[in-house]
């Protein structure tokens, strides 16, 4: 089942990157797209059905501009930093945790904190997240990961769990 | 009225690709060099393949443009994570303004933080 839908997916992004509907194009699709599906196939959800449920779609609407708007702080704040004469950094790696449950809502949040301000993963490690900080407020666990890892948290949760 | 909006955002894209790129020369080890080039360099780009769509429309040019921006949302902090990763594990040591390395203390031998110069 999982192997169908992954099929489906990636023909849909082949067809999208062609954007021609050439028979050559097509045979040379389902070729390559065979060929990814045998290979990475495996490692695709195991419950295909979660791409159909509307209230996980509504969420990944709400997050993308929550998403947006972070990445923009946090590139107005790396701009500063880096245009300030005196270049005020702290840096400094600081160990978080997590309460999601799944892989994938791992590797977005570790994602996500990655291009949000002054915060980059280093290594997830079960529920810790090990994250490098331009500007170190707090070392102590709880509330470096409230500051943190919050913001995406609660909308993660529901699109992935 | 899409095309000024357009150019634009190419213009803020190839702004913030600059700002990175300072940043790389600026910052003082690789991990603040690595925080610097990968979340301007992933906007600014995105914002210059967001620009491209808004110009081309739903053209071949401008779809492929859109796509390429998403990939490159994905996969650039992944290629962050991946490089610092290893150069952790390969011990290049942390600029001496460090304030703390919990990494280095719970996975390698201590803090990984450069000593002061006498």
């Amino acid at each position: 089942m999982r192997y169908i839908v992954y099929f489906v997916i990636g023909f849909g992004f082949w067809l999208l990157l062609t954007f021609s509907i050439n028979l050559d194009h097509l045979i040379a699709g389902v070729i390559v797209v065979a060929i990814s599906t045998i290979l990475f196939g495996g490692y695709f959800t195991n419950r295909p059905v979660k791409f159909l449920q509307i209230h996980r779609l509504f969420w990944i609407i709400v997050y993308i501009p929550i998403f947006l708007f972070y990445m923009l702080r946090s590139n107005i704040d790396v701009a500063y930093r880096v245009l300030h004469p005196q270049r005020p950094i702290k840096p400094g790696i600081v160990k978080i945790k997590t309460s999601l449950k799944t892989d994938i809502a791992k590797v977005f949040l570790a994602n996500s904190i990655t291009l949000t301000p002054g915060t980059m993963t280093c290594e997830i490690d079960g529920e810790y997240l090990y994250i490098h900080w331009i500007w170190v407020q707090t070392s102590v666990m709880d509330k470096a990961s409230k500051i943190i890892a919050d913001p995406f948290e609660k909308y993660l949760r529901r699109i992935f769990e | 009225m899409i095309s000024p909006i357009g150019w634009i955002i190419i213009w803020i894209g190839i702004a913030f690709d600059i700002l990175g790129t300072i940043g790389l020369v600026r910052f003082p080890d690789v991990y603040n060099r690595l925080q610097a080039s990968t979340k301007c360099v992933t906007l600014g780009t995105f914002g210059i393949m967001i620009g491209i769509f808004l110009l081309k429309g739903f053209t071949p040019m401008g779809v492929k443009a859109l796509i390429c921006g998403v990939f490159l949302l994905l996969t650039s902090p992944v290629a962050a994570h991946a490089l610092m990763k290893g150069s952790l594990h390969f011990g290049t040591k942390m600029w001496k303004g460090t304030v703390v390395d919990e990494y280095g203390k719970d996975k390698l031998k201590g803090e990984q933080i450069e000593k002061e110069d006498k």
